[in-house]
């Protein structure tokens, strides 16, 4: 199973390297699967101090495009398809190498169920409780966030500027009535808010460590969310903590992650991304962090925001 | 087999890979992509949408219809009810539709129990969280309707005469230690509550034949090309032996320990078989009984449990010969065998203590329970048989996983263990409490309740408690077969220590309850 993950990484990066001109704003997201797919065979790319606003520039090393990409993204080549179900099956398979993640994910939607149900006044006893609202996932989750929401009875948009994270996701949602009403675009923030799309709570796990210009993309998160509406960010902050489990521990000692998915650089500390997200009008109401019980093996919500951590906020009205 | 061209297609494809595909991966992959192609190829199919059984006893039984549910429930007994009851009385699962397959009649019609006559001898004693947990879920009220017998007090001791412990629920604050109710009993309280609510649940009164997940089958038999498939989500499908099938997310499995969802889904067991049959029967005194008794004998132990009015059940475990003798011989004998076992039998009565006279224990003088100044009691005599005697033999076994994708094992299908100390429904019970929490709490963040990961937070919480559980009981059974004399003062020993130290035989009380989940960390 180790072994596949570089060869389906490799076709994945190679379907994204045509899709740089779609997503210019976005372009760490691009060397952090380039890095997903280098870091395995030890190159790592990895200015360490850099700052977080680093441009992508366009004379780094890149492998040629492989494999037999369809030109329209909408075609189902039989080759590809094959693939994409073997990249989904590794995906879902909460044993998998996503078991981390897969782990994680109940205890963030505990925190998103239980803010979100006070936010709009829904009864958290309920199995739909979010029935009638308008969610967007921003990110590269897969869907592994979209189709829980689905499920709770929101409407949910799954933004991913990877058209191969786009079309794994919609395979899996397709398996289940429940899940293929989530609507997924293969665009980015900024482009939605060109299309002057409107939600009522914006989600974005795990995805601001990796974007060049953190506050644009607030900014941007912003733009979406109606007014009062909620965001939701969740990233891992920037401290010696942080350093040593989520970098130092999951990427070289447990190789939960592989060498390079995260700069510690690029982390934001709590007070920042407070900041940033007031500058862009979003008031943060509640922080959480997640704890990992190594012997249990599952993960918790905890006042300790020094490593992983979550944010709800709201977007004022004064602007 | 269904969508054979789908299968075709796909070994075309797949026979070109660099390097050979693991079997499972590539029937993975067959069924994803047979799935697919069937779906572009295959005409839109109007799929059975009578999904909505919220009329409860309804015939589903029609071949050719294929009844979509959230969950299907195999084994509609004292346990597969409770956790059928127990979804009903959340809000949060009482949404789910939930098929309960088992060929019972009295499921199917709803058939109350007489509240007079004679005790059946299939009785369960019930512990003070298994009582608990049926007032959560609104069925104790059904039990407390019909004979039920709470117990306060309890005398165990051996055939050595060496020592004797006697416990008291006042040891532990409380009112009763546990209580004694007819297995049919329970089985109508459980199938009443649940008929009192709108829970939309269908009784299929059917067996089982196969179980196939997706359009891999896992069962003897196989389906024609022309039965329908299961809709999208639901990827179970459930074949029963009238002809009908259904299609769920998750099976439950709650058929016993015969269990043939656990052969079905190739769940690998652990056990053996003791060499011992246990004789059930229910007897008279002419007196009433409010105290369990049990009396370890050389052959195994003699248990007598109050049941209501002047009635007592007995179950007695010997060796498998004694025991077919037993249920044979005439009343007379037989009752003059039991009233042996219960008193003079075997060996002397243990000398009863008198005030204070706790031997090496009686620097704990502060501290002694209400019980450790009981002095040792004779059961009452038995003056008439008033059931059949039925024949058990006994087993250990449990089932190496309890979860595995879209199945999983509740009850007596996942363990079975002996009924010296009356676990074995209760850790039923234990299950199907756990069993719906952890569903419950699955749908509150919408996870998909056929997903390995929830099930097996079920597992990891159930597994340790029932090998604890198993462990010692089994712990016990060994260490009395054996008569040999230095173990023998063990046993008297431990039968001192637990009655007259009371921390320890708080401690005893507690597990036995169900109040304490492990033996050792309370």
């Amino acid at each position: 199973m180790a072994s596949k993950l570089p060869n389906q990484l490799r076709a994945l990066y190679a379907s994204t390297t045509r899709h740089r001109l779609l997503s210019p704003r976005f372009p760490n997201l691009n060397e952090v699967f380039r890095d997903l797919l280098l870091g395995s065979n030890g190159r790592l790319f990895s200015d360490a101090p850099s700052p977080p606003q680093v441009s992508f520039s366009p004379s780094t090393p890149v492998p040629p495009p492989s494999g037999p990409n369809t030109s329209a993204p909408s075609s189902l080549n039989q080759k590809e398809l094959v693939e994409f179900f073997a990249s989904a099956e590794t995906w879902w398979d909460s044993e998998g190498p996503f078991r981390p993640l897969h782990a994680m994910n109940p205890t963030r939607l505990a925190f998103i169920r239980s803010t979100l149900c006070r936010h709009f006044g829904r009864d958290p006893c309920s199995p739909r409780a979010f029935e009638g609202l308008k969610f967007v996932d921003v990110g590269w989750c897969g869907g592994i966030l979209s189709e829980p929401l689905a499920r709770m009875g929101a409407t949910v948009t799954g933004v991913d500027a990877v058209e191969k994270n786009i079309k794994i996701a919609r395979l899996h949602a397709d398996l289940d009535p429940l899940t293929s009403t989530i609507e997924y675009c293969c665009t980015t923030a900024e482009k939605l808010v060109e299309e002057q799309r409107n939600f009522d709570a914006v989600i974005s796990l795990e995805v601001i460590e990796h974007v060049a210009d953190p506050a644009e993309f607030c900014k941007s998160l912003a733009a979406l969310t109606v007014a009062n509406g909620a965001t939701v960010i969740s990233t891992i902050n920037r401290s010696m903590r942080a350093y040593a489990t989520a970098i130092v521990a999951a990427e070289y000692i447990l190789h939960w992650l592989p060498k390079g998915t995260h700069q510690w650089s690029s982390f934001l500390t709590s007070d920042e991304l407070v900041l940033i997200l007031q500058r862009a009008s979003i008031s943060v109401k509640e922080m959480a962090g997640f704890a990992y019980n190594p012997l249990t093996g599952r993960w918790s919500l905890s006042d300790d925001i020094s490593v992983n951590f979550i944010a709800y906020g709201t977007k004022t009205t004064s602007e | 087999m269904e969508e054979v061209k789908g299968r075709q297609v796909t070994t075309l494809y797949l026979l070109p890979q660099k390097g050979k595909l693991p079997v499972a991966d590539r029937q993975l992959i067959e069924r994803k992509i047979a799935e697919n192609v069937y779906r572009l190829k295959a005409p839109k199919k109007n799929l059975c949408t009578d999904t909505t059984a919220k009329v409860p006893s309804s015939n589903p039984g029609q071949p050719g219809q294929v009844h979509q549910h959230d969950i299907a429930i195999v084994g509609g007994g004292m346990v597969g009810m409770a956790l059928a009851c127990s979804l009903a009385s959340m809000l949060l699962t009482k949404h789910l539709s939930v098929a309960i397959i088992d060929s019972n009649p009295a499921l199917f019609n709803g058939v109350g129990v007489k509240k007079e006559g004679t005790p059946d001898p299939r009785v369960s004693t019930v512990t003070p969280a298994t009582i608990s947990f049926f007032k959560d879920i609104g069925a104790w009220k059904y039990v407390e309707d019909n004979r039920h017998a709470y117990f306060d007090k309890m005398q165990v001791w051996d055939y050595t005469g060496l020592g004797y412990t006697r416990y008291n629920a006042r040891d532990v604050n409380k009112d009763v230690l546990g209580c004694v109710v007819e297995n049919r009993v329970l089985h109508s309280s459980l199938l009443s509550c649940i008929q009192s609510t709108d829970f939309p649940k269908t009784i299929y009164p059917s067996k089982l034949m196969t179980l196939h997940q997706n359009s891999s089958s896992m069962g003897v038999g196989s389906t024609s090309s022309a039965s329908p498939s299961c809709e999208r989500g639901h990827p179970v499908k459930l074949d029963l032996s009238d002809g009908s099938s259904l299609c769920a997310k998750l099976v439950v499995g709650a058929d016993g320990s015969k269990s043939r969802v656990r052969e079905l889904a190739g769940f690998k067991t652990t056990g053996w078989n003791y060499s011992q049959s246990a004789i059930i029967c229910t007897v008279e005194h002419s007196v009433e009984n409010h105290c369990a008794w049990q009396r370890f004998l050389p052959a195994g132990p003699i248990a007598l449990l109050p049941v209501g009015d002047n009635f007592s059940n007995i179950v007695w475990t010997m060796n498998p010969k004694e025991a077919a003798d037993r249920k044979v011989m005439n009343e007379g004998d037989f009752l003059k065998d039991v009233n042996y076992a219960l008193d003079y039998g075997y060996g002397p009565h243990p000398r009863s203590s008198t005030l204070g006279n706790g031997g090496i224990f009686s620097w704990l003088k502060p501290d002694v329970t209400l019980s450790a100044n009981e002095s040792f009691e004779v059961p009452p005599k038995v003056v008439k048989l008033a059931s059949e005697r039925m024949a058990f033999p006994l087993s250990l076994m449990h089932a190496n996983n309890y979860a595995s994708k879209h199945v999983v094992l509740i009850g007596d299908a996942a363990h079975t263990v002996h009924p010296l100390a009356g676990q074995g429904v209760n850790l039923g019970f234990g299950d199907a409490s756990s069993l719906s929490r952890v569903i419950a709490e699955g749908i509150a963040v919408g996870t998909d309740i056929g997903e390995v990961s929830l099930l097996k937070k079920y597992e990891a919480e159930r597994k340790l408690e029932n090998i604890a559980m198993m462990a010692v009981l089994d712990g016990i059974q060994k260490a009395y077969s054996v008569d040999f004399g230095p173990l023998n003062i063990l046993r008297a020993a431990a039968f001192h220590g637990a009655n007259y130290i009371s921390p320890l035989k708080r401690s005893i009380i507690s597990y036995a309850s169900g109040e304490q989940r492990l033996p050792i960390f309370s």
